[in-house]
């Protein structure tokens, strides 16, 4: 692991996500084509390929591509929201962190979870009372509809198309490593699938598509844990002690005394390299817990459901089955340490393993059950990246039918066909963007894009929605231009971060010196659109105000919400 | 959007003069915000601990291996879903019914 590559190295010390990062980049080498692994997967795509058919003959108007009909229970959108959030990255980015350094890929679990109760506690009624297909319909409630819109638009593209390429780049490292196919087959594989299920299946297709990619990562993930936990006799103090002993060994036989070789090995029991300096890891942590709260797609999946009832209910069970995922992959990356850090089969002469430092998870799932539960995993780790990859598109294609051709171009005289034909044609130009985006990128280093995309909705998409829902000051300039300075000062200062103007665009010193914007660029979204909003005197700025009243109440009791299905 | 449709201004206009509905909805604000400041805090803390005191999570406890670390950040995972649980539950069964009640005496 430690050998993974020098370069990486370096930046798993300074970039914001390395636990990400080590799944998204590192130069994968290509596998022997693993024939299991392809026929499962080949099920998985059968199956989905079904619903999407099932599904496409329910998908007739906007609202069916939107929101799926608005039908779908708080329990399947729970699941759909937890498969929209447990990433193949996460999964094997994670339980990597976990094999290799021990404790601190707990600090990850716990950010990425903390988001899911604040979006309940703040948002979630009243999300679901005031919107209708996407979460500019909630920010723009009250407000001049273009430019409001045209910022959420823009938002949704800017965070979509970064946690696209690093899915896509992760998708085709992944698939080169677990299935042996070349990096460009892999890609296009991702985005025609991708493509198929959110063109022809919508919101319902999609729904589904994550619904049973969740079910199938859970019950792996859960199956790895528990032979984890048997052969540990389900105590997890004998796990842990068995890690120690394996690091201290290891560092033993790589010629460390046997003082340092202890130390090393109690090592994996606390934080360690994780966080270097207190700044990064407020800023750090406020980008993961805030951004959740004000990712499109996420935001989007509220909709799905008939009332804030069911808004709520899906929220509780898509943190439950976070948190418990993150829990299994917790011990399974201590499980890889002792099942998989002691055998010589899944390590090449260096002590590294096989296939790169992601691969502890697949190593161990071979370690449990064979070749045959080693070909399950893989095809679960594929569909997990189909699953995500089609969820960020719909997002995406809303953005652009919803937000910008029928609102701002059309002024709301886009009939509901004309709506679905420009979410279609987006689709496909999405697709395109994303297999050709995952070449461009193929050899760089992403790793920073998924903290970017946190850090944008955070900064901008956060801001905008707590202050149009909860203060009565804010107007359609406020919003609007202060939105748009949260997400561009949080652009900025990654750009100038070690890891794109060092590591990625090779310009020296960082002029900006922590790893996430957060701390700084979330104040600037709320301060920007108060301070806007404040001096704002114009005449539309008193019609702003005015509709707070009524905005507010509707928020509350859910008078006048969109109904399931308005067809 | 909702903003032009008029039909349900007189609902509103009862429901607005209601002290009932400001009391709850005083009330579910409050539990909210309580509940976020729980989560933020907490997290933070957590964040502020790994920061500046390494050392107190990675002492072991019980006498054995597992640290100091492990329950907390268990713990944190184990308070977001609870906390979640219990924001529900009061929202679903209380707020929800009176809120229904409010609407059900003005009309709706």
């Amino acid at each position: 692991m430690r050998a993974l590559s020098g370069a990486i190295a370096v930046t798993l010390l300074v970039a914001a996500v390395p636990a990400l990062g080590a799944a998204l980049e590192g130069e994968a080498q290509q596998q022997a084509t693993n024939w299991v692994a392809i026929a499962m997967f080949l099920a998985f795509v059968g199956l989905t390929l079904w619903i999407t058919k099932v599904a496409a003959a329910r998908t007739r108007t906007a609202s069916d591509f939107y929101t799926g009909g608005g039908g779908i229970t708080g329990f399947q959108n729970g699941l759909a929201m937890a498969g929209d959030y447990m990433s193949a990255a996460s999964f094997l980015g994670i339980s990597a962190q976990i094999f290799a350094d021990g404790y601190d890929g707990l600090i990850y679990s716990t950010g990425f979870l903390v988001g899911w109760p604040i979006m309940l506690f703040l948002m979630a009624e009243r999300l679901r009372n005031l919107g209708r297909y996407t979460f500019a319909d909630v920010v723009s409630y009250r407000f001049a509809q273009p430019p409001v819109r045209s910022f959420a638009a823009l938002s949704t593209l800017l965070v979509v198309t970064f946690y696209l390429i690093a899915q896509m780049v992760g998708a085709g490292q992944l698939i080169k490593l677990l299935f042996g196919l070349p990096y460009a087959v892999a890609v296009l594989i991702v985005g025609v699938l991708m493509m198929l299920y959110v063109l022809f299946g919508g919101m319902r297709a999609t729904t589904w598509v994550q619904i049973v990619k969740a079910v199938m990562l859970l019950c792996g993930a859960s199956f790895m844990a528990l032979m984890v936990m048997a052969q540990a006799g389900f105590s997890l103090e004998t796990l842990f002690a068995r890690a120690v002993e394996v690091k201290t060994q290891g560092a033993l036989a790589a010629g460390a005394t046997a003082g340092e070789a202890a130390e090393r090995g109690g090592s994996i029991m606390g934080p360690g390299n994780f966080i270097k300096d207190p700044v990064s890891a407020i800023s750090f942590g406020l980008a993961l817990m805030l951004g959740t709260a004000g990712l499109p797609h996420i935001l989007m999946r509220f909709f799905t459901v008939p009332d804030a009832r069911e808004a709520r209910k899906s929220v509780l069970w898509a943190t439950g089955w976070i948190g418990y995922f993150y829990v299994l992959t917790f011990i399974i990356g201590f499980g890889a340490i002792v099942l998989v850090g002691t055998s010589d089969f899944y390590q090449d002469g260096t002590g590294a393993l096989r296939g790169g430092g992601n691969m502890a998870a697949v190593h161990l799932a071979h370690a449990i059950g064979g070749d045959v539960f080693l070909g399950f995993i893989s095809a679960v780790a594929f569909a997990t990246i189909l699953a995500v990859v089609a969820g960020l598109t719909l997002s995406a294609a809303s953005a652009v039918s919803h937000d910008l051709y029928a609102t701002v171009f059309r002024h709301g005289t886009a009939t509901s066909q004309d709506e679905l034909r420009m979410s279609r044609l987006t689709t496909l130009g999405m697709g395109a963007l994303a297999v050709l985006l995952g070449l461009v990128f193929e050899h760089q280093n992403v790793a920073f894009m998924v903290s970017l995309a946190f850090a944008l909705a955070a900064s901008g998409n956060f801001p905008a929605l707590i202050l149009s829902l909860l203060w009565g000051g804010c107007t359609t300039r406020g919003a609007a231009i202060g939105g748009t300075i949260g997400l561009l000062t949080a652009f900025v200062l990654t750009v100038l971060s070690p890891a794109v103007w060092t590591d990625t665009l090779g310009m020296g010193t960082a002029p900006f010196p922590y790893s996430s914007p957060a701390i700084f660029s979330i104040p600037a979204g709320f301060l920007a659109i108060w301070l806007i909003s404040l001096f704002d005197n114009s005449p539309r700025a008193a019609l702003d105000k005015d509709g707070y009243a009524a905005q507010r109440l509707r928020a509350e009791t859910g008078i006048g919400a969109s109904s399931a299905s308005d067809h | 959007m909702g903003m032009a449709s008029g039909q349900d201004a007189a609902l509103l206009d009862a429901v607005a003069a209601d002290p009932r509905y400001h009391a709850l909805v005083a009330a579910r604000a409050r539990l909210g915000w309580w509940l976020s400041a729980v989560v933020f805090f907490c997290f933070v803390g957590y964040l502020l601990l790994i920061a500046f005191d390494k050392a107190l999570l990675a002492m072991p406890i019980g006498g054995g291996i597992t640290s100091l670390g492990i329950p907390v950040g268990l713990g944190l995972i184990v308070l977001a879903i609870a906390l979640t649980g219990v924001y529900v539950a009061v929202a679903n069964r209380r707020f929800d019914s009176q809120m229904a009640e409010i609407l059900r005496s003005h009309g709706a």
